[in-house]
């Protein structure tokens, strides 16, 4: 089955982003294809790089990173969440002026147009977030 | 970079997005309707359902000075605009909350728990905020 994901919710707050990946993961172990991973509200956050949890903690982030590696999956991070919550690509930053930017590897910014042609191209979106 | 505007193939299908939280307290509210206003561009079958606190987006006479939020709730009288004419409140949420159809800011059709569960059945994607 061609399924689509929506990640809502932030890293190592809420269950929902560890869930969204062990989904994910999961379905492309079993031969499933993910048309796309979409990262909406708190969720934006799952794609900065700049996070370093503690040694004995799951990264989060970059587990992302070396799944969408290993399968090519399409990770986008909605742009209008994401420039309210300060995650950036370069051109993003260059643009708004910053001389930073910290989108992880794997991620990209685009628009929200995204997630739905992630609905009507899926057999199935999946929520996860309160 | 811009909103992607493109139509897939041309598929048209039966999206629904559920408002489930209060305008404000948490972005839920805000950001779903940024979904269904970038939607619109899609062509695809749009409706909106308004349940539990998501009642209270709808609700007249918002004002957020106090708060320091945007008081975004003219949107929703845009959304026939966009073509967006289904917007469906659940009857139970409106009543546990003292509220009825007069105290909405656009027309919308009341239903009952079955009568959404069936709209529910009926959709191809839903996407609940």
């Amino acid at each position: 089955m061609k399924f689509s994901i929506l990640v809502n919710e932030g890293p190592y707050t809420h269950q929902a982003a560890d869930t969204a990946y062990q989904f994910t993961k999961t379905a492309l172990e079993k031969g499933h294809e993910i048309f796309r991973v979409f990262f909406y509200h708190d969720g934006v956050h799952n794609g900065t790089r700049l996070t370093v949890p503690p040694q004995d903690e799951r990264n989060i982030v970059k587990r992302w990173s070396e799944l969408a590696e290993k399968y090519k999956l399409d990770m986008v991070v909605c742009i209008a969440a994401a420039q309210r919550r300060g995650v950036m690509d370069a051109s993003e930053s260059k643009r708004h002026g910053f001389n930073a930017d910290n989108i992880a590897p794997g991620f990209r910014i685009s628009g929200l147009g995204q997630l739905i042609e992630a609905g009507i191209q899926a057999d199935r979106i999946i929520t996860f977030g309160d | 970079m811009s909103e992607e505007t493109m139509e897939p193939g041309g598929v048209r299908k039966k999206f629904m997005y559920v408002n489930r939280k209060a305008p404000y307290g948490t972005i839920y509210a805000l950001e779903s309707l940024e979904v269904a206003l970038i939607g619109a561009a899609f062509e695809q079958d749009v409706s909106l359902a308004f349940v539990d606190d998501g009642v209270y987006e709808l609700a007249k006479g918002q004002n957020t000075k106090g708060i320091e939020m945007k008081n975004f709730s003219p949107t929703y009288r845009a959304l026939e605009g966009y073509d967006i004419e289904k917007l469906y409140v659940a009857k139970e949420s409106l009543d546990t909350r003292g509220l009825t159809e007069a105290d909405l800011l656009v027309p919308v059709q009341v239903v009952s728990a079955p009568e959404l569960a069936k709209l529910m059945a009926e959709q191809d994607v839903i996407l609940s905020f």
